[in-house]
């Protein structure tokens, strides 16, 4: 389907996984890291994508480019732990074409 | 000992719900909760912010549907055990339950529904190494009793609501308030950041950022903390050690109640009622699992309807009962209130 991308999402247990992200479904990278249950049920996502738990932080690896931080993901990450300076919240990247080749790694879950 | 018909683990928005359901089928609730108010994650992580798939409210703030649901269920009665959490249960001789709480409230009940959404509430705990062993000597998650801090020394982390709104609390009862958070900014309602600029400039509460704790220190209790603030760092005298750095839900002790467990939710009955494993046991909203489940508030609503109809079930064997309808019957509360539709006018045309 053309409007899929593959990206790249290494796990928690640091098993990396090769995935098809449909970029038409109003999907960010939380919803698809649990649409193929990369990360436990109720250990990614308990906000339900609103920036308020943290519990998506991801580190972006490769040079994909994003879209900018807004407030509310700047302000939820400075109360997260793990923090790196490659952290965003999953929930806050909307899956795009442009984003083919994206490569991140899930955050210990805090 | 709580006695009662059906006992609710979980005061989230489907348990609130099964008390309306339940009390239409005469069956009394009582809800236990880890959280210190009613509401679950709609009142503890965005009561401000919409839900717009409720049926029938286009748009609804997950706080106001919180009071809604404790309005509704208001007349049969419910009881609630706050700010504890479920521990154990005990299955009797006679198929019924004896649950008991963190504080060792016990509750007994011929039906319990596990309403729990993801789990109870726990904190998030800053990593520090050596914190837990500080726990309770100085250094607390959730602040329960404000009069416990009053003439001493505070320091509170974190940059949400909480960190905002118990600094401009406790500078009134405190000796002392200080605010640290890793930014400037904070993360909270404009007000709740309003005071706190305004508390600062007035000298009753420190602030200190883009800073961090690092450490904390004492003997037997708390006596400091280690800041982190650029390149320096410094200790700071307190006697009490507040992070906030918000809740995160956990499974616990429900996880070791023998349930059978898939995906960090309880399996149940889809078929029938929604019941687990064992007997007597149900598990209803976001805490259950099945084939095809959603975790939607208006499923949680379902699957607590058809969960008290089989609760009656083993509460009253054998005996009778048909659906009714709440418009046709009325609603007759525990507390004497009657709700009822206004009887149709009859009157001659001449």
């Amino acid at each position: 389907m053309e409007q899929d991308i593959n990206i790249k999402i290494t796990d928690r247990d640091g098993v990396t996984h090769e995935v098809l992200a449909p970029t038409d479904m109003a999907m960010n990278l939380m919803e698809v890291v649990r649409s193929y249950e990369l990360a436990p049920e109720g250990t990614i996502g308990i906000c339900g994508g609103m920036a308020m738990c943290a519990s998506c932080q991801c580190y972006v690896l490769s040079d994909t480019e994003l879209p900018e931080m807004q407030d509310d993901e700047e302000a939820m990450l400075s109360e997260a732990f793990y923090v790196k300076d490659n952290s965003r919240l999953g929930c806050q990247i909307q899956m795009t074409p442009e984003m083919e080749g994206l490569e991140v790694e899930l955050a210990p879950e805090s | 000992m709580i006695k009662t018909d059906i006992l609710i683990i979980g005061a989230g928005p489907t348990g609130l719900f099964t008390v309306f359901e339940a009390g239409l089928l005469k069956l009394k609730c009582h809800l236990i909760d880890a959280l210190p108010k009613a509401g679950g994650q709609c009142s503890e992580i965005y009561p401000k912010k919409p839900i717009y798939d409720i049926p029938a409210y286009p748009e609804i703030l997950a706080g106001d549907l919180t009071h809604k649901l404790l309005e509704q269920c208001k007349q049969f009665e419910p009881g609630f055990t706050l700010g504890e959490r479920a521990e154990t249960i005990d299955k009797q001789k006679d198929g019924t339950f004896i649950v008991t709480t963190s504080k060792g409230t016990k509750h007994h009940a011929p039906v319990v529904t596990i309403a729990g959404g993801l789990g109870s509430f726990e904190p998030r705990k800053p990593l520090i190494d050596n914190l837990v062993e500080y726990e309770d000597k100085g250094v607390e998650y959730i602040i329960k009793e404000p009069e416990f801090y009053r003439n001493k020394k505070v320091v509170i982390a974190g940059g949400g609501d909480s960190a905002l709104d118990w600094s401009i609390f406790l500078s009134d009862v405190a000796s002392e308030v200080t605010l640290i958070h890793r930014r400037n900014e904070f993360r909270g309602h404009l007000d709740s950041v309003e005071k706190v600029q305004e508390l600062k400039n007035a000298g009753k509460i420190n602030l200190i950022t883009p800073a961090e704790v690092i450490g904390v220190e004492g003997n037997g209790k708390i006596e400091a903390i280690t800041v982190k603030q650029d390149a320096k760092t410094f200790t700071k005298q307190c006697d009490h050690f507040i992070p906030l750095f918000g809740l995160s839900p956990k499974l616990g002790p429900i996880a070791d109640w023998g349930l059978e467990i898939e995906k960090n939710a309880i399996k149940v009955n889809n078929a029938l009622d929604y019941q687990t494993n064992i007997p007597g046991i149900y598990a209803i909203g976001d805490v259950n699992t099945y084939p095809g489940k959603l975790k939607l508030i208006l499923c949680g609503f379902h699957e607590a309807t058809l969960m008290c109809q089989s609760a009656y079930q083993i509460i009253n064997p054998g005996k009778k009962y048909v659906l009714k309808y709440t418009t046709v019957i009325g609603v007759d509360g525990f507390d004497g209130t009657r709700k009822e539709a206004p009887k149709a006018v009859v009157k001659k045309i001449e």
